[in-house]
């Protein structure tokens, strides 16, 4: 019976040598993923400006397009090297470092080397660090709250079907989902920050002054969790009505446990794997940059970076972005996966 | 119990201490009434003149901007308000006059004694240095850190980017390989340039050229001392041997400037220096700068590019005291190249002229304030020799109306009565040039002429449209563009749109492939003129030429709405800086 193995029952033989070749298979499965998104990007950002005809040399080079400059811009660039030589050379950069060549002039970028941008003369790796933080608290802060929203709602929706609660509750999570960030974060802007000027409209680091921080970072904060919430009100309302007709709960029932325990420790545990899965991917590509609130907000994350390289094609900011944005999606799904078998033991090792 | 009610008391503190960060932080980061019309001088009291004047010292100057420079690099740099900006760390030979308007177009000493001294051929500039400039270390501006500043010029390879005027003037057969391939062991090998002194420093030209002063006075002109030389990285932390110097520079992010403790100003005429620090941030949200602007959290915009709709609206509805309505001196156009057909036939290209509705062009720009004045010629406002009332096709006539009859006479001549198709190039990242493409395209359909407007990726620009190969295989037979002068003349204006030597296989300028003597002759003669009013008439001479080809549509001369906090002090707009305010004058009450 599926109860007895969700209701607390001890996991199966999974001994930690087993739980270790899990580990390296999903983790060599994790390096393969990325070296298939490397290979994608690069070929769009390098073969495709080839095919089009269009010199990549000249979106670097200035209004006086100088022949030196450009054949500069090629060689820095790699642009003259076989597709396969810059690939191996991207590779050998992330492992061990490597020098940027042209004209006599060396830039050496250490690993880290997830390549050089020649547009604001900076190692990449260092750009990504610095932006990444901002993106994480983005993120983080949001995702806390959207999760106690969501999941809130959600349950007592499920648990109060039809009740005056659930239509409010669904009906502003219909709207949370329908209306877009920059629709809702101008608003809040407007209201909060302009108006009111109960919050600030400005980004300050933690370090600096950690309640200026949190004042700018709470509307974004809410506007990104209005969205999400509302998802993940949705799904935990729909998932809540579905588990609950189960058998094991009408069992649970009738053993005479009661109803706050079959909901916490049996409803619960099997509405929160699709809510978990979903999380991963959520919080995944936010680490890729939650470009729409980040430009609303302006808040210096990854988002904000990525969208001005694609603006002024800084084609190695964007692969270093979407190297992360990948990575953090894979190892999202990765850390999705383990708490599976900590959840639910019966996909411990399946 | 016990903890029901312990937990109730941390819920009660949780709630009192996020009141207490909101409030707190609002005061932090919340408005000031600095944006009050009260103490704003009024619309466009700082056009063209100064407004505010005070010297009174400290405070932080803050910029704020959408657009980082391509590089803070003297030498790589080409965005004008970088330009601009550039005076805060680094001094050149020459500058332009620190004055509003008209009058700023005018040269002044800087590291210079006085302006050149020049010989009687015209062809040797000669400077003695002030003394007391000095490199944020202490030590002193030499004759051969300008030298050095200059011949980074050269090294293209690894500097590229910057306006390279001065390398094509005074070693226009490229003879010298820069400074980075120098065999000579000071690396100052250009022969071009002597420095007997310290104090002294001698250009020698191969040929005359009127306009050399002002290629000196750009910022690609600026010292730079070869043991701080960081080649291509340089434009991160520049050397400062101005007022200011970089203290923390983040690119796309921020960037701050705090005082430079060298830099004397008895030895300085030109900068106020008067605030204690510069910052610069940057945001990607045009609208949300401007809101920031409007709530007084920042000064100015430092690209100076013109409000967005939205926050034009308000400030013009609210705060109208806060802006200014300069000319930009750019002017931005049309142009046909001659390789694709039909344009090869001027009577089709005056057919467009006719036929294009100007009013609607300038509406879908932004109208008179913000898109600017009807353009009626190609030569704008800031260069000398402009008549802005020069109107060969009659645009202006009619309040911009087309003029279908002499259009479809036109085209008759073209051999093209009843139209044709072509293709409209336009970049897809500037909103107002694809709604001037869709205006053109609507007026030129009642001529009978089909154009499909095609929207390119404006990063590549210099790859597409610059491109003559590309330009002529996608059939791009119009293409939107604008230009505004590198320096007020009709060479640092007109020589890359309109000299045959400027037709490039990239990047090229002559879009509308001009390859005529008359006009290389024309620029020659105008070049080697060391006379300022008799080279304007020059200029203006080939100005009609180019109009008399018909090769461009004017569309505007260009104007802007831009924003001024009402605490700036010493404003004004500047012709030397395409209307921008002259940053190195600016203070804070």
């Amino acid at each position: 019976m599926n109860s007895s193995k969700t209701s607390g029952s001890p996991p199966g033989p999974a001994g930690p040598e087993a739980v270790l070749t899990y580990l390296i298979r999903r983790l060599f499965a994790v390096v393969v993923m990325l070296i298939v998104v490397m290979l994608a990007v690069f070929g769009i950002f390098f073969l495709i400006p080839k095919w089009t005809g269009v010199d990549p040399a000249t979106m670097f080079v200035g209004k006086q397009a100088d022949a030196a400059a450009l054949e500069g811009i090629r060689e820095k660039l790699g642009l003259g090297d076989p597709i396969l030589v810059q690939l191996f050379e991207f590779f050998k950069g992330i492992l061990v470092g490597r020098d940027y060549v042209s004209a006599g002039d060396t830039i050496h970028c250490s690993a880290p080397c997830f390549g050089y941008s020649f547009k604001t003369e900076q190692a990449i790796w260092p750009v990504l660090a610095d932006r990444l933080p901002v993106t994480l608290q983005l993120a983080a802060g949001a995702a806390v709250i959207w999760l106690l929203i969501g999941l809130t709602a959600g349950v007592v929706s499920a648990l109060r079907r039809g009740s005056i609660w659930d239509r409010m509750t669904m009906s502003l999570a219909l709207s949370g989902v329908s209306l877009p960030i920059y629709f809702t974060g101008l608003l809040s802007l407007a209201i909060f920050s302009y108006g009111l000027g109960l919050v600030s409209n400005e980004y300050t680091p933690m370090t600096e002054n950690f309640p200026s921080w949190f004042s700018g970072m709470i509307l974004p904060w809410l506007t990104l969790a209005f969205l999400f919430g509302a998802m993940y009100a949705r799904l935990t309302r729909a998932t809540m009505l579905e588990v609950m007709g189960e058998d094991y709960i009408r069992t649970a029932r009738a053993k005479g446990v009661r109803e706050p325990i079959v909901i916490r420790k049996h409803a619960m545990r099997s509405t929160m794997t699709p809510i978990i899965t979903l999380l991963g991917v959520d919080l995944g590509a936010l680490m890729g940059g939650a470009i729409l609130t980040e430009t609303t907000f302006s808040l210096p994350g990854l988002g904000q970076a990525v969208l001005k390289a694609i603006s002024e094609k800084d084609l190695p900011l964007i692969l270093g972005v979407t190297l992360i944005t990948a990575s953090a999606v894979v190892v999202a799904n990765l850390i999705v996966d383990l708490l599976y078998g900590v959840i639910d033991p019966r996909v411990r090792l399946a | 119990m016990t903890t029901q009610r312990t937990s109730r008391r941390r819920i009660a503190a949780s709630a009192v201490a996020v009141a207490a960060l909101l409030s707190t932080a609002a005061c932090g980061g919340g408005s000031s009434d600095d944006n009050g019309d009260g103490k704003a001088p009024g619309f466009n009291a700082a056009r063209a003149k100064l407004a505010n004047p005070s010297d009174k010292k400290g405070g932080t100057l803050k910029f704020i901007g959408t657009q980082d420079a391509d590089s803070w690099d003297t030498t790589r740099g080409y965005y004008g308000f970088a330009w601009d900006f550039m005076r805060y760390y680094s001094r050149t030979l020459i500058t332009s006059k620190p004055a509003p308007g008209k009058e700023s177009s005018e040269l002044v000493p800087d590291l210079a004694k006085s302006t050149a001294k020049i010989s009687e051929d015209g062809k040797t500039y000669e400077y003695d240095l002030r003394e007391g400039a000095t490199w944020e270390d202490g030590k002193p501006v030499t004759s051969k850190d300008i030298k050095y500043g200059i011949e980074r010029q050269w090294a293209q390879d690894v500097l590229s980017g910057g306006p390279i005027y001065l390398k094509d003037t005074l070693d226009p057969d490229g003879k010298y390989k820069g400074p980075y391939k120098d065999k000579a062991k000071d690396k100052l090998g250009l022969e071009a340039i002597e420095t007997p002194s310290d104090n002294k420093i001698i250009f020698k030209l191969p040929k005359r050229n009127g306009d050399f002063e002002q290629m000196l006075a750009m910022p690609s002109a600026s010292p730079v001392r070869q043991d701080k030389d960081t080649k291509s990285k340089y434009g991160l932390k520049p050397f400062s041997n101005g007022p200011y110097k970089f203290e923390s520079y983040t690119p796309n992010k921020k960037l701050t400037l705090v005082r430079n403790p060298e830099w004397k100003k008895s030895s300085d005429t030109i900068r106020k220096a008067l605030p204690d620090k510069v910052t610069v941030t940057l945001l990607t949200n045009a609208d949300e700068m401007d809101k920031r602007l409007i709530n007084g959290d920042y000064d100015l915009d430092i690209n100076a590019t013109g409000m967005e709709a939205a926050g034009r609206q308000k400030a013009l509805k609210e705060h109208k005291a806060n802006i200014d309505n300069p000319a930009t001196g750019y002017i931005r156009y049309a142009v046909f190249p001659q390789t694709v057909k039909p344009f090869d036939n001027i009577h089709c290209r005056k057919a467009m002229i006719f036929g294009a509705d100007h009013k609607s062009i300038q509406n879908a720009r932004g109208g008179p304030l913000a898109g600017g004045d009807i353009g009626t010629n190609m030569l704008p406002s800031l260069v000398p020799g402009s008549d802005l009332k020069f109107d060969p096709y009659g645009i202006a006539k009619n309040d911009g109306a087309a003029d279908v009859k002499q259009a479809k006479a036109e085209l008759k001549k073209c051999g093209k009565p009843n139209g044709f198709k072509t293709t409209i190039a336009v970049r897809n990242n500037k909103q107002v040039e694809v709604a001037s493409a869709e205006a053109m395209q609507a007026s030129l359909k009642k001529i009978g002429i089909e154009a499909e407007v095609d929207e390119y990726d404006g990063a590549q620009t210099t790859g597409i449209i610059g491109n003559p190969d590309v330009v002529k295989k996608k059939n791009y037979g119009i293409i939107i563009m604008g230009w505004g002068p590198d320096f007020p003349s009709g060479q640092g204006y007109g020589m890359p749109l309109w000299h045959s030597k400027y037709i490039l296989d990239n990047g090229n300028n002559n879009y509308a492939m001009i390859d005529d003597k008359k006009i290389d002759g024309m620029f020659a003669d105008a070049i080697a003129e060391l006379d300022g009013d008799k080279a304007a008439k020059k200029y203006a001479a080939i100005n009609a030429e180019v109009m008399k080809g018909a090769y461009y549509l004017p569309f505007t001369f260009e104007k802007n709405i831009i924003w001024r906090s009402s605490r700036l002090t010493n404003i004004g707009t500047t012709d030397a800086y395409s209307g921008r305010y002259d940053y190195a004058t600016l203070g804070v009450k």
